[in-house]
């Protein structure tokens, strides 16, 4: 505990450094995925063939892994090997990846007797897809975000590995000085509690925008 | 015989789900538990195979402890039907038919083989044995589930609200033939319904349980339709009771009039045979509107008289000669006389129990 | 970005112990041991709490603490604590692969619909049968689900274990990274990449196979997945 502490003092700088890194490299690409797979999920949602090619790119794509996919990114782009944007890209891919999937299936998932009764109402398609349709899919929407937020906190780590900034240098700082523990527990801390505050913070917001998911539970 | 001695059933929340039940199902008949939802029909039906156990009183089955056995073996014993069969959706009709035997220690094949026999049984072809139960729609569905609470062959079958999931059509088939079935194989069943006419239609017996578990009458569907032991079971059992419980009463007691008898100037014309060919009246022949035969209810003799033209219905032999009429006014008297013999005796015996 | 390093013939030979077939066998043992002693850990514990209903909290949180924990720092966590070798990369894997095994475990068995459990129960079938006989063949598709996603994440991580002075694949991309050989490293990436879909459409083919055809989601890509309440996907790590 002293030795946390102590490092803690001596460091502190590069440890805040390395969160707001941490923070930008893994909340940024979520933050981009999820205005794209808006749009991508109900165009995915409403088109068969289209949803088939779209979820099984998705699947390939989180099939491989994070590591590799960061270094076969500068070849692909152009990109250096440290650029930042290897992360971005790679991080918002796989996001992308899961919340086009749960878009769509939250879409699908809204009781097809409720958006019969909106359009009888005389509701035109996207007013009615925009104050009907999303709002009720949202729960499940908002329940991908939260599983792609946490695991995108704990993915940007590995871009330590490349020479990458974030909580990750400090797990290398450690191996580096012979497995010294106190960056590497305050590493593992930091993380998971960062991982922790977003998942609160999405879910304040679920319940802010879906009281009525609440009101009906039990 | 099943017996309820004194059984309560009380969770730990303090609700009394059945409080001191009493009551007694015959073997080989069909007796029926119904009552509005949250009125304990289910949880005394549980309480049977040991689904459920009771917080106090006794459950015997033949003047044996359901408690004396392993509740597994128990249950292999005892069929178990509920509403949407609950089949497992892994296996298919065969193997989802053949359950209690392989778990009984027959082998797959030989539980198999049998399973197409009761396949039959139940009135589904052989060749939905193979599929699974999602690609069966709800009424086959549920006559698997029953095939398969009968594959074991066990004197007990416990039915809880085994036709509720399926439409009003496919229901009345359903009912016929579980009366088939029972006719065939003379099982002790309970069933449990919610719905009134389903009881009285299925039921040797039917228990009309109230709201906070309260037996509120045990009795034939004739009793329970001629004498409804309290308002509750009046309402339950609802309009048209005198009319439903001529269902039950023998149409042979009324008294025949020859077939040459001359009704408000018309006269039944039959053929060289004897077979009815309608009403000879001033504007020509009417129609018959239908004919009974010996061992109709009274029910089924009324809805004839009031179709026919001529105000009498038309009984037919076995070859369906017509040898006599009923008309309203005989059918009137024997109405009034029945009920009032029965509930004549329904007193007497309430006198003497 | 030049292939030739991936494409030469020297580096595919089974007798070269820095070659590919090597590695990927190296890499497969990794994975293989790690998860076989995680699934021993995790599935009982999975079917015990999703038979039961008791410990669900217990479940629902280790699912998702596993995806909180950064890869990187356990595997550290574990290098300090052990020291270099098979041992603290093995636990570290472990360690990742038990949350979704054993949260995905838990959300089939519990989506067993409770009609079928009850009919089960009311056959006469035994607390062993039932989860057995019953929950596990229904379960299959979401648990072998669960399956493919802590392979992937072992996986993935298991080229991280290189760092750490191991073999495997991941020996591609830190050597080259080190010597500056992109070559290299493009070429162990793309082996990486390879092997895990393969691997993944192994088990799919197997999910295939031991999938009740009567069960719903046979074969079907259950990742990245429908979100019902647990089972979660995975990205690979």
């Amino acid at each position: 505990m002293n030795d946390l502490w102590s490092y803690l003092r001596t460091n502190g700088d590069d440890v805040f450094t390395a969160l707001v890194q941490h923070i930008w490299l893994a909340l940024a690409p979520v933050t981009i995925a999820f205005v794209l797979a808006l749009p991508l999920g109900a165009l995915v949602q409403r088109y068969g063939p289209v949803r088939h090619i779209a979820l099984t790119a998705g699947s390939v794509i989180y099939t491989v892994p994070s590591l590799a996919l960061l270094l076969l990114l500068p070849g692909i782009l152009g990109t250096s090997v440290l650029d930042p944007l290897n992360v971005i890209i790679a991080l918002t891919l796989y996001s992308l990846a899961l919340l086009v999937r749960t878009t769509a299936d939250g879409l699908d998932a809204v009781d097809p007797t409720v958006l019969q009764a909106a359009s009888a109402m005389g509701y035109r398609p996207v007013r009615r897809w925009l104050t009907v349709q999303l709002p009720l899919a949202m729960p499940v929407i908002l329940t991908g975000l939260r599983v792609a937020t946490v695991a995108n906190v704990s993915m940007v780590s590995v871009a330590a590995l490349i020479g990458i900034g974030g909580l990750g240098q400090l797990f290398t700082r450690g191996f580096q000085l012979g497995f010294y523990l106190p960056p590497i527990v305050i590493g593992l801390i930091l993380s998971v509690a960062l991982a922790v505050v977003a998942d609160v913070f999405i879910v304040a917001v679920q319940r802010r925008l879906t009281p009525w998911a609440r009101a009906g539970a039990r | 015989m099943i017996e309820f001695e004194s059984v309560t059933k009380r969770y730990p929340d303090g609700t009394v789900a059945v409080g001191d039940l009493s009551l007694k199902v015959e073997t080989g008949q069909i007796t029926v538990f119904v009552g509005p939802s949250g009125c304990g029909k289910t949880t005394a039906l549980r309480m049977i195979n040991r689904m459920i156990q009771p917080t106090a009183g006794r459950v015997l089955i033949d003047g044996a402890d359901v408690t004396a056995r392993p509740e597994a073996e128990l249950r292999r014993e005892i069929g178990y039907v509920i509403q949407g069969a609950g089949l497992f959706p892994h296996r298919t009709v065969l193997d989802n038919i053949a359950t209690v035997p392989i778990l009984q220690g027959v082998t797959r094949r030989d539980a198999r083989s049998s399973a197409l026999g009761l396949l039959e049984r139940v009135g589904l072809p052989a060749n939905l044995g193979e599929r699974y139960p999602s690609q069966l729609s709800g009424g086959q569905q549920q006559r698997v589930g029953v095939a398969r609470a009968l594959a074991a062959d066990p004197p007990v079958l416990l039915m809880d609200e085994p036709f509720s999931a399926v439409d009003p059509v496919v229901r009345d088939d359903l009912q016929q033939e579980l009366l088939r079935l029972q006719g065939e194989l003379g099982k002790t069943i309970v069933l449990v319904t919610h719905d009134i006419d389903e009881a009285i239609r299925l039921g040797d017996e039917v228990a009309v349980f109230a709201q906070g578990a309260r037996l509120a009458q045990f009795a034939p569907p004739a009793d329970l339709l001629a004498a409804p032991a309290d308002d509750f079971v009046a309402a339950l059992v609802g309009r048209d009771r005198g009319f439903r419980g001529l269902g039950f009463t023998d149409g042979n007691e009324i008294a025949l009039r020859p077939i040459d008898h001359d009704v408000d100037g018309l006269a039944l014309e039959v053929d060289p045979d004897g077979r009815p060919l309608g009403w000879r009246g001033t504007d020509g022949l009417l129609p018959t509107e239908g004919t009974f035969r010996e061992g109709a209810n009274l029910r089924t003799v009324t809805d004839l008289v009031i179709l026919s033209p001529a105000g009498a219905a038309v009984r037919v032999d076995a070859e369906g000669r017509a040898d006599g009429l009923v008309l309203l006014e005989d059918l009137a008297g024997s109405v009034r006389t029945q009920q009032r013999e029965r509930l004549t005796a329904l007193a007497t015996a309430e006198d003497a129990g | 970005m030049s292939l030739d390093y991936l494409l030469d013939a020297a580096n595919w030979s089974l007798s070269n112990p820095e070659g590919f077939p090597q590695r990927i066998l190296e890499h497969l043992g990794y994975t293989t041991l790690a998860l076989l002693i995680a699934a021993v850990i995790a599935f009982p514990i999975g079917l015990l709490i999703g038979h039961t209903g008791r410990g669900a909290l217990l479940a629902i949180n280790l699912g998702n603490a596993g995806r909180a924990l950064p890869t990187l720092g356990v595997l550290m966590l574990a290098l300090a604590a052990v020291g270099i070798g098979l041992v603290p990369v093995t636990i570290a894997l472990i360690v990742l692969a038990i949350p979704p095994i054993l949260a995905t475990t838990y959300a089939g068995v519990r989506s067993v619909a409770d009609e079928t459990v009850d009919a089960a129960r009311g056959v006469g079938m035994t607390e062993p049968q039932i989860a057995w006989r019953v929950e596990v063949p229904i379960a299959l598709p979401i648990i072998i689900g669960g399956l493919r996603n802590a392979t992937l994440q072992v996986i993935s991580t298991a080229t991280i274990a290189a760092y750490a002075g191991l073999g495997g694949l991941g020996r591609y991309l830190f050597d080259g990274l080190a010597t500056l050989e992109y070559d290299q490293v493009v070429a162990g990436a793309i082996v990486i990449a390879a092997l895990a879909v393969a691997i993944d459409l192994a088990l799919a083919g197997t999910q295939r196979l031991l999938v009740s055809p009567g069960v719903g989601g046979r074969g079907a890509d259950n990742r990245p997945t429908t979100v019902r309440p647990e089972p979660k996907p995975e990205p690979a790590g």
